[in-house]
Parts: C-alpha cells; structure tokens; sequence
C-alpha cells in the first residue's frame, strides 16, 4: 500500500527527516512515537502533500505510484486521508456543503455517480451515529468555534465518510476525554478492513488500548529508530525515549 | 476661472446646463450650483480628499448631460436584472431618465410617496425645499455641485410617521448604449417620518460595456426613531465612471442601515457621509467591493458623531483581482461632548493578485473622552492553511481558492436578514468569482 524509501524532507534550510523508512500493508494499523518536534507531523505533511516542504531525496509509493508527484487533492481522490493535529477553522465554508463537495469528487474520480442531497443524507446519519457527532456542529462553519475535542471528531466523522484506503491520524487522541477517545477510536475500528491501512501518530499507549496496532515505530530526529510490536508502545510509556536514542546511537 | 479649469471641459457643462428646463423655484440653487462647480473645477489628486483617485478620465471626456432620444429597452432586459420574485415598488430609469412605462408605482401604500424628482418638484415644494441640498453639501464636493446643478430625474421617497413599509422600493438606474456618452446626474432624496420604516435599494447597472459617467447623490432625512435600510447596489459597465454620494442626517434613535456593494466600473467612487445629529442615533455601514482588471474602486466614509450616545458600525471588505486599485478611507469624527459614543471600524482586504493594490486608511478624530472607538484594517492572501485543508478533503486547488475568496465576501452579505436580498447580492458575489460555476454547490444556492 504504501512505501516510504529514505525520505528526506527539509522547510527551508532545515532538515527534518533524514532517511525515513517505513512499510504498511493493506490493512495494517501501524503506530508511529516519538518525542516532540521528532518529525511526524511533517511526515503526515509530506504524505498528505502540504506545500513548503522540499524532499531532497527517496521516494513514496502508494499503490504502487509516486505519492509525490500528485497535488493534494489528487492524493485524496486516490483514497489518501489525513487527519490534522490541529484541524484549521473556516469561517464561512459550511461543514456538511464541504463534505458533500468531498464525497462526490471522489466518487467521480472513482468514476461513480455523484450522490444526490437524499443520498448524501443518508450516508451522513449513519456516519454521524458512529462518532455520536452533534447535529448542530454539522450545519456551522468548517470547525469555526468548535472546541478542541470537537475538531478531532470531526476530522474522525470525516474520514468515516470519505472512507480513505489509507488513513493517517495526527495525535487525534490529544485533547479528547475518556469518553471521546473511546469514541473515537470505535470509529477508527469501524473503518479497520483488509484493505484500509491506517497510520496512528500518538505520545499515548493509552490509544492502542483502543485500537490495537500491528506495528509501533519510534520516530525520533526525522528516522525510525525502532520498531516493533503493540510491546513497544507499553515499553516507552514506561521507560520514555532515552534508552532507544541510546541504543541506535 | 482659471485656465487649469477650463481645460477640464466644463465648458460641456455649462452649454448643456443651458439646454435644460430650468424655470422652476429650484432654478437659483441650480445655477448657484453651477456657479460653484465653475470656480472650483474637478477635484485634483492634491486635494486630501482626493488623493489616491484621479479623476482626469471623467475630466478629459466630453460626456453629454442630455439624453436625447431615449433607448428602448425591452421588459426581459430589465427582468433580467430585477429580484427574482421579490414584490417590490420599483422606480426605473434609463440612461438618467425616469420611465413610467417600465416603473410600478400604483396603489402605494397610505403614507408612502414615492415619485420621480421632476414630479416632486412641482408637487411638494415646500417639503423639498427643506430638505433638498440640505445633507449633501456642494461646497464638500465638486460633483455634489455639479449634480445639483443638474437636478432633473431621481427618486424622492417620503415615509410618513408611524408608518412602516414592508415592499422594498427598488430603484433601477439603468444604462445602455446610446449616441455618444451620457452624463447623468440622479437625485435621490428620501424623507422619513418619525418612527417610520423603510428599506430601498439603489442599483446602478450597465446593461452592456457603454462608456458613460453616472454622478448620483442621495440625501437621506431620518426623522427621530425612524429606521431606514439602505442598499446600494453598483454593477455599472466596466468603462463606466461612477461617482456616487450618500448623505445621511439622523434625528433622535434613528438608525440607518447601509449596505454598499460595488462590483462594476472602471473609475468608482462612493462617498457615505452620517451625520449622527442627536442622542441614541445608530448607523451601521457595511461595504464590500470586488474588483478586477484595472478597476479603481474608492471607498470613503465619514461620521459624525455630534451627539452623546451614538452608535457607529463598520465593516467593508474587499476582494481585489488582476491590476485593479481599491482605496478605503474611513473617517469617525467625535465631536466636543459626545459622551459615551461607540464607534467601531474594520476594513478587510484579500489580494487575489501581486499587481492588485490597496490603500486602506481608519482616521479617527476624538474631542471627547468617554467614548468607545476600535479600529482595524488588513491586506492578506488567501489562508494557506485553509487552501490546504480543503485540497486535503479533495477540492481542486481552483475550487477552493473560489471557495475560499467566496467565504470571505459572504462574510458581509450572509448577515443580509432579507432573504431575496442575500440570495440575490450572494448570486452576484459568486458570479464575479473567476470559477463561480465550481462553488455553487457551496451555497444556499443549491437545490
Ligand atoms: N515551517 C517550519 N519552519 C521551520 N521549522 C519547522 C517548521 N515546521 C516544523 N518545523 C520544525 O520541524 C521539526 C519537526 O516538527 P513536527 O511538527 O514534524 O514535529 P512532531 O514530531 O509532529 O512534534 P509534536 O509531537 O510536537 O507534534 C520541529 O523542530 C519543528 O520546529
Ligand atoms: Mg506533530
């Protein structure tokens, strides 16, 4: 599904990932650690196809085709998602409009009809049951005056609709309650299926409690510098990052 | 006069001022007026005033102020520009000149008079003649002069107190091809009782790519706790000049709302001018200007704050393309002893291209210390964050970017709480967009 070869990546002078690695397979949960400013917002940016990043060298391949070559909006069509850490408000720009927009240009990429306003709101109320999203949050603007708890949701709504193939979450799990993680993350596991892969940043053990990943890997100074199994995760939480930073030193 | 003015070819002016019918009791403030235009000349760029607008095009161009026959229309071509479905009492006129044929003034409302400035003249002097060049000051502006000058067809509104009108009046300056260009000079005058209410709508619209000069004046009288909502709406050609003034006097709790939105010419400039003569007396401005091109769009307004009290709101916005220039200048002026006032201001800008320009300037003056005043004004492009956001949820770069630049304008207009109004002014905004076709979808336009 996707293969990500020695990746390099800077903004502006400063490099960032310096020889990143990384395979999911269809239908692999893969969690990615590491401590702050380690890079993995930039990775999620970069697969995701954010502007002011320069990759210097490697290569991406999802599906087989160079990730890097299509704008971001190619990369959704192809079934690409990202879930931002911190989704950006706006004002103006109408929640379900926005998503109904979404559905149907992937729809027509995929070369299906486009739903008409009953369909799409069929789709939606069952969607919104999966994630327990509030109605009124629907018909606002993009994210404009949402709590933090709630743009999280709503970035997990959003991807229950458009139903990526390869989904990558950034820190979601911050700043949600108990009970919005666990929403949350039965509507990751709702999604989960032999094709859909999905790639969980998190600083949390307490998420893979919730869904279980097949691989957990350290990210740290733009590298993966370990990785290994759900273990991993309770390992870090207890030991921290110090001693793999030691160890691949 | 000096050989500076007369190169301005006033001298077209003043043989056309001739021409006209001018025998009435308001022939002296037309020649007085006239007089004044002649000393004065076209305003120049060294004047404060006037400083980012040059008027030499308007100045260089012989435009005839006499529209000698009149152009057919045809009823679909005014269709075409009038509210879907809005039951409204309607003024027209084309090219300057009022057109009972095409206008749907019957059965108006006890209390209502509304009626074509020739008219009103002859039929209620005594209310003109108090109120008639009593806002609009010529000695402020040449063209206020020069339109005074000219007094002949316009709209004279008059509310009576306690009265409320719910149809808007709408009134339609229409313009299209005639031989050579036209100067036209309307008056509007409206005239509200004590505690009455209103909303009327200005549009000033070029049917087709006519080069011509449009010069209107409205002068609005708002009797204590009258309320007036105020639309004007500027879609003239894009080789037309269009200089238009508002001028407002607020009695007691009065409260004037004003929306100007100005989409088309090549050389624009809209003047708002509140006078907030009495305590509690609430204006609020909104204004977006959306240019392209080499448009030159000037936005200027100017409150006075005279009285304890008062209220002043705000808001223009603009979205600027291609070469086009826009200027904003926002004046509050808050007199000795007008205690306890507020004031607000902002100016909103986004710049579509690197060659579009902006001045954009708040001035407060503030001779009194208990007063709330805020004031702000941005430049910016398009949120690179929200552009990403948005391609990330697969919209293609152009639709966003419409999308986007829509959400900015409707920012004004989604607050419109007449319905046939915003649909309409939301319609408008998005068919200036360069892709509107995309973002229909976006809107409350969709089925
Ligand atoms: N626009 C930018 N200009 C310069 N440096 C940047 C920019 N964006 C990110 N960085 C730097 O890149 C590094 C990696 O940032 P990134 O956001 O990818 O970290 P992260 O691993 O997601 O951290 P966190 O766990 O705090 O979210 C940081 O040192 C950050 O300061
Ligand atoms: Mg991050």
């Amino acid at each position: 599904m996707l293969d990500i070869q020695d990746l390099h990546a800077k903004i502006g002078d400063k490099a960032i990932l310096k020889g990143l690695n990384l395979n999911v397979k269809a239908g692999e949960v893969h969690a990615i650690m590491g401590p702050n400013g380690s890079g993995k917002s930039t990775l999620a940016n970069v697969l995701a196809g954010r502007d002011g990043y320069e990759v210097t060298k490697g290569s991406v391949s999802y599906e087989g085709n160079d990730l890097l070559e299509l704008a971001p909006e190619e990369r959704a069509w192809a079934g690409v998602f990202l879930a931002f850490q911190y989704p950006v408000e706006i004002p103006g720009v109408n929640n379900v409009y926005l998503l109904k927009a979404a559905v149907n240009a992937v729809r027509k990429y995929r070369g299906e009809s486009e739903l008409d306003a009953v369909e799409f709101l069929g789709l939606i109320k069952e969607k919104m049951k999966i994630v327990k999203m509030k109605e009124d949050l629907l018909n606002r603007s993009v994210n404009e005056g949402f709590s933090g708890g709630e743009k999280k949701r709503n970035e997990i709504f959003q991807m229950s609709v458009l139903e990526p193939k390869l989904a990558i979450l950034d820190e979601t799990d911050s700043g949600l309650d108990i009970d919005a993680l666990k929403i949350v993350s039965e509507g990751v596991n709702s999604l989960r299926n032999e094709e859909r892969s999905i790639i969980l940043v998190t600083h949390y053990q307490r998420l893979l409690d919730y869904i279980k990943p097949d691989h957990v890997h350290v990210l740290s100074n733009g590298k993966i510098i370990k990785s290994g199994g759900p273990e991993l995760a309770l390992e870090l939480e207890e030991k921290g990052y110090d001693w793999i930073k030691e160890e691949a030193a | 006069m000096s050989p500076e003015n007369m190169s301005d070819n006033i001298q077209n002016y003043i043989s056309d001022f001739d021409q006209l019918k001018n025998d009435d009791w308001f022939s002296e403030s037309r020649q007085s007026a006239l007089n004044l235009f002649k000393e004065t000349g076209f305003p120049n760029s060294r004047l404060e005033n006037w400083k980012y607008t040059d008027v030499r095009p308007i100045k260089k161009k012989s435009f005839s102020n006499v529209t000698e026959t009149a152009v057919s229309i045809s009823t679909d071509e005014i269709n075409a520009v009038r509210f879907d479905g809005l039951d409204c009492i309607e003024v027209v006129f084309i090219n300057g000149v009022f057109s009972k044929e095409h206008s749907s003034l019957e059965g108006l409302d006890k209390g209502l008079v509304v009626e074509n400035m020739l008219d009103a003249l002859s039929n209620d002097q005594v209310l003109l003649a108090k109120h008639l060049t009593k806002y609009a000051d010529d000695k402020v502006s040449p063209f206020t002069a020069l339109n005074t000058a000219f007094i002949q067809n316009g709209t004279f509104i008059k509310v009576s107190a306690n009265t409320v009108i719910e149809k808007p009046i709408n009134i339609l300056y229409l313009a299209k091809d005639s031989n050579g260009s036209l100067a036209t000079h309307p008056r509007n005058l409206i005239v509200m009782g004590e505690n009455s209410e209103a909303t009327v709508i200005e549009s000033y619209i070029g049917l087709d790519d006519a080069n011509y000069f449009t010069n209107a004046v409205t002068e609005v009288a708002l009797s204590p706790s009258a309320i007036l909502k105020h639309y004007k709406i500027q879609q003239e050609s894009l080789n037309a000049y269009h200089i238009g003034n508002l001028n407002v006097m607020q009695g007691k709790d009065s409260k004037l709302e004003s929306h100007s939105i100005s989409l088309g010419g090549a050389l624009v400039r809209n003047d708002i001018h509140g006078q907030l003569a009495a305590e509690g007396a609430e204006i609020i401005m909104n204004g977006l200007y959306m240019t392209g091109d080499k448009q030159h769009v000037d936005n200027h307004t100017r409150v006075d704050h005279l009285k304890p009290r008062t209220l002043s709101t705000e808001n223009y916005r603009g979205v600027l393309n291609g070469k086009s220039r826009a200027v904003f200048n926002g004046k509050v002026i808050v007199h000795k002893d007008a205690q306890k006032i507020e004031a607000h201001q902002n100016n909103a800008n986004l710049l579509l291209s690197d060659d579009a320009e902006i001045d954009t300037k708040p001035e407060l003056e503030i001779y009194a210390d208990d007063v709330k005043c805020t004031h702000g004004a941005t430049v910016g492009q398009l949120d690179q964050n929200m552009l990403f956001y948005l391609r990330s949820r697969a919209i293609d770069e152009e639709t966003a970017r419409s999308l986007l630049t829509y959400a900015f304008a409707d920012e004004l207009i989604s607050n419109i709480s007449f319905a046939p109004i915003r649909n309409r002014l939301e319609r408008l905004v998005i068919g200036q967009l360069p892709d509107a076709a995309l973002i229909r979808e976006f809107t409350n336009e969709q089925t």
